[in-house]
């Protein structure tokens, strides 16, 4: 089944991290629809938010690959895990001042906030998932969008511990160790 | 004590067992060059082309089983580089390539001989990086040769400035790295091992595809106890060839596109595959929809990526082949397949794959099989690509892990003579036959000098067919005899060898074979053959692209020409 996966990556900062995943993205012939990176709580550690479509099984053959990159920690498709997706946008939009108000309620309804304003424009800031900023940039574009701008979505599993979840008393699992736990099974192909 | 980034290069890879460097400088490299001379215990091979450089490692390290270097300028030097890490990746030989770069100011300027070779191998290695800081380069080393030689081996680069060469600091090298990413998994599950037991235990018609994989984790003895205490007949992948004895009763060749015809047979009508370090490369599998339709697949490989990949598996064991062999031998008890074993023999009287045609003219196939009976089949043939790789790998018979030393993923042309050069420096004592093509062997010819310079006892077998054979066979048996772009115009080979100081000979009488090539073995330092052979031979058998294993065609003779 073709469709969209959102995958969550720990990885190492360290240089070409990036281009080594986008490359081994790319080379699959895979488009990404989005990637998100930023800073988490543990120094020297990016968690990654990458969306791609595509057939499941594939986007596993990738995800497997992509384990294979040595500043990869860890990797997770959480697709199937109703996780919470949200991304941002700020839009720009013309608005005279026989617009602005219609705008104002818009902006209201999708509970996004104004930023800044211009005599002839807004910044709108909104959150959400990709399908209402979808909609409200739909709803926006007969104003007149002068600039968009979109963070890709970054997603977080609900619920306890998470794939990517690193305990204190379980540190990162080290190269020297090199002994599957007893309860990782494999899965069935 | 400081120590210079040159210094500390060496003496990281002294440490790390390192005894041989293919390189050739560049002003880059001029610090590291000044610095060699104080470590004798490097030894430096200087080759003729970078390429050279990267695949003589490669064949050293296949050879060896230890890690290849190959050293290269900035630049040109680079990028002269790549087709020989391409073709350690694929393979998955564990190769560290180490490259200059310029100082680490002029580093995004475009500078004279500047170019982003960490950008351009990043599909091409498992890890590679530039080295911006002398600070890091001891653990960078350390972390990059250990990331080459663990889990699936494969190459790596680190690409050092002139100015890190040059800088100094306090030396120490590190006893262990931190690389939380880096998680090959060595053992395999004991459920799913259990799982792989039962279907042995209870399999009619096995058959072991063994790969390349068990002559990397060097699982050979695991590897015959499994065949020979459940009596699972054998067959290896083109790049396995040798990691079972080929005289072994239950050896049933290679299989694939040129594979014997009785191994796809086998494979064909098998209800259990059990697949040991190897990919179901689409060169082995052929119509892979088609793959042995109705047999159950146990897959064991050290990389999880491999599992699933090419086709669905029933059994996929993640781990190291020889690890995982040891635990499932355990769990295998003694049988016997008289009647399959049979079957296969049968099938292999019925397709001969190693007979020789009777011809007045000299076959290539004969050549080799002259070669394995002056060596007695002590030997390592190093290869080019083409027909005559595939001769090789058919009409000698190979018992004796890594004496096959090929460029198989990559399918790289030129990689004869440097390979060549790789095996005989990794095992002085060793016969080395090179068997090269004529036109795979002009594209690496100047490391003929190489040879002469370290004086290196080689026998190189040149076949002028006249064309580049393999693709001259595509044009006549696919494309209707329409051949364009593949016949040669050669130089005088003879001359060639002589004008590098080489001594040779020219064979176009089949009773002069034997001769040359015992001449050949019994001079000391490198000598080489012209064989002017049938230049229409095909190599047979052959399943076309895009069929199954079985639609493979074979040479039509009649039966009363065949001579054993
Ligand atoms: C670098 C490179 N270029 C092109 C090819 C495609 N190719 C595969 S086999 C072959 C012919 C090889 O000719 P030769 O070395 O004379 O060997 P022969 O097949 O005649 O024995 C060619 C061109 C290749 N494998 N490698
Ligand atoms: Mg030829």
């Amino acid at each position: 089944m073709i469709r969209k996966h959102i995958l969550i990556a720990l990885v190492q900062d360290r240089p070409g991290v990036l281009n080594r995943i986008a490359s081994t993205i790319r080379r699959r012939n895979f488009n990404i629809d989005s990637i998100a990176v930023g800073r988490i709580e543990v120094p020297h550690l990016s968690r990654m938010t990458i969306v791609v479509e595509g057939d499941d099984a594939k986007v596993e053959q990738v995800r497997k690959q992509l384990d294979k990159i040595i500043e990869v920690i860890r990797i997770s498709d959480i697709t199937n895990d109703n996780p919470v997706a949200r991304e941002m946008a700020m839009i720009k939009v013309k608005a005279s001042p026989s617009t602005r108000s219609e705008i104002i309620q818009i902006t209201d309804i999708f509970r996004g906030n104004i930023v800044d304003v211009s005599p002839d424009s807004l910044i709108i800031v909104v959150t959400g998932n990709q399908d209402k900023i979808d909609t409200m940039i739909e709803l926006l574009r007969g104003f007149g969008i002068r600039e968009l701008s979109r963070t890709g979505t970054i997603a977080l599993p609900r619920g306890g511990a998470g794939p990517l979840t690193i305990e204190e008393d379980k540190p990162l699992r080290h190269a020297v160790e090199h002994v599957p736990p007893e309860d990782e099974d494999l899965p069935n192909w | 004590m400081m120590k210079t980034g040159a210094e500390i290069l060496c003496e990281s890879l002294i440490k790390e067992g390192v005894e041989v460097i293919f390189g050739f400088p560049g002003g880059v490299l001029l610090p590291l060059y000044d610095t060699l001379p104080r470590y004798p215990e490097l030894r430096h091979i200087l080759v003729r082309h970078e390429q050279g450089a990267a695949h003589a490692a490669d064949a050293y390290a296949r050879v060896t089983g230890k890690i290849g270097v190959c050293l290269a300028t900035s630049g040109p030097g680079a990028t002269n580089l790549v087709t020989g890490i391409a073709n350690a990746y694929l393979d998955c030989v564990p190769l560290l390539a180490i490259t200059g770069q310029v100082p680490t100011n002029f580093i995004g300027k475009d500078a004279f001989q500047e170019i982003d070779i960490t950008g351009i191998t990043i599909p091409i290695t498992k890890f590679n990086h530039l080295v911006t800081d002398i600070e890091d380069l001891a653990m960078l080393i350390k972390e990059a040769i250990y990331v080459a030689k663990t889990g699936k081996p494969g190459p790596v680069l680190l690409d050092i400035p002139r100015d890190v060469f040059q800088g100094k600091t306090e030396f120490v090298y590190p006893d262990k790295i931190d690389l939380p990413g880096f998680k090959p998994k060595l053992f395999g599950h004991p459920s799913q091992i259990k799982k792989a037991a039962d279907l042995i235990n209870t399999a009619e018609r096995p058959v072991i595809i063994a790969g390349h994989g068990v002559n990397i984790a060097t699982a050979y003895l695991e590897l015959k106890e499994l065949a020979e205490k459940s009596q699972v007949p054998v067959v290896t992948t083109f790049l396995g060839i040798g990691c079972f004895p080929e005289s072994h009763v239950l050896s049933y060749g290679w299989l694939g596109m040129h594979g014997m015809g009785y191994a796809n047979k086998a494979i064909h009508s098998s209800d259990l595959v059990i697949a040991i370090g190897m990919r179901f490369d689409d060169r082995a599998t052929g119509l892979v929809a088609s793959f042995a339709p109705n047999a159950q697949i146990i897959h064991i490989d050290v990389d999880p990526a491999e599992i699933g990949k090419n086709l669905p598996v029933d059994v996929p064991i993640v781990g190291d082949v020889k690890n995982v062999l040891q635990v499932l031998n355990k769990q295998i008890v003694k049988r016997e397949h008289i009647i399959w074993l049979s079957q296969l023999d049968e099938w292999r009287a019925m397709h001969p794959a190693t007979e020789i045609r009777d011809h007045e003219n000299v076959l290539p196939q004969y050549i080799i099989r002259q070669i394995h009976e002056a060596t007695r089949g002590d030997a390592i043939i190093v290869t080019g690509v083409g027909q005559a790789q595939m001769w090789a790998a058919q009409y000698f018979f190979y018992d004796k892990p890594n004496s096959f030393i090929s460029s198989g993923g990559l399918g790289t042309m030129g990689f004869e003579l440097p390979g060549a050069i790789g095996a005989k420096v990794g095992a002085p004592n060793e016969t080395v036959w090179c068997i090269a093509g004529d036109g795979g062997f002009q594209m690496t010819v100047q490391e003929l000098a190489t040879m002469v310079q370290e004086d290196l006892d080689i026998n190189i077998a040149v076949f002028n067919n006249g064309y580049l054979g393999m693709v001259r066979q595509w044009q006549e048996l696919i494309y209707n005899k329409r051949y364009f772009g593949t016949q040669l115009y050669n130089p005088d080979f003879v001359k060639i060898a002589e004008a590098y100081g080489i001594k040779g000979v020219r064979v176009s009488k089949k009773i002069d074979v034997r001769p040359a090539i015992e001449k050949s073995m019994a001079h000391k330092g490198p000598f080489l053959i012209e064989f002017v052979v049938e230049p229409e031979e095909n190599v047979y058998p052959f399943v076309p692209p895009g069929k199954m294993l079985v639609e493979f065609l074979e040479l039509p003779k009649p039966a009363t020409s065949l001579k054993k």
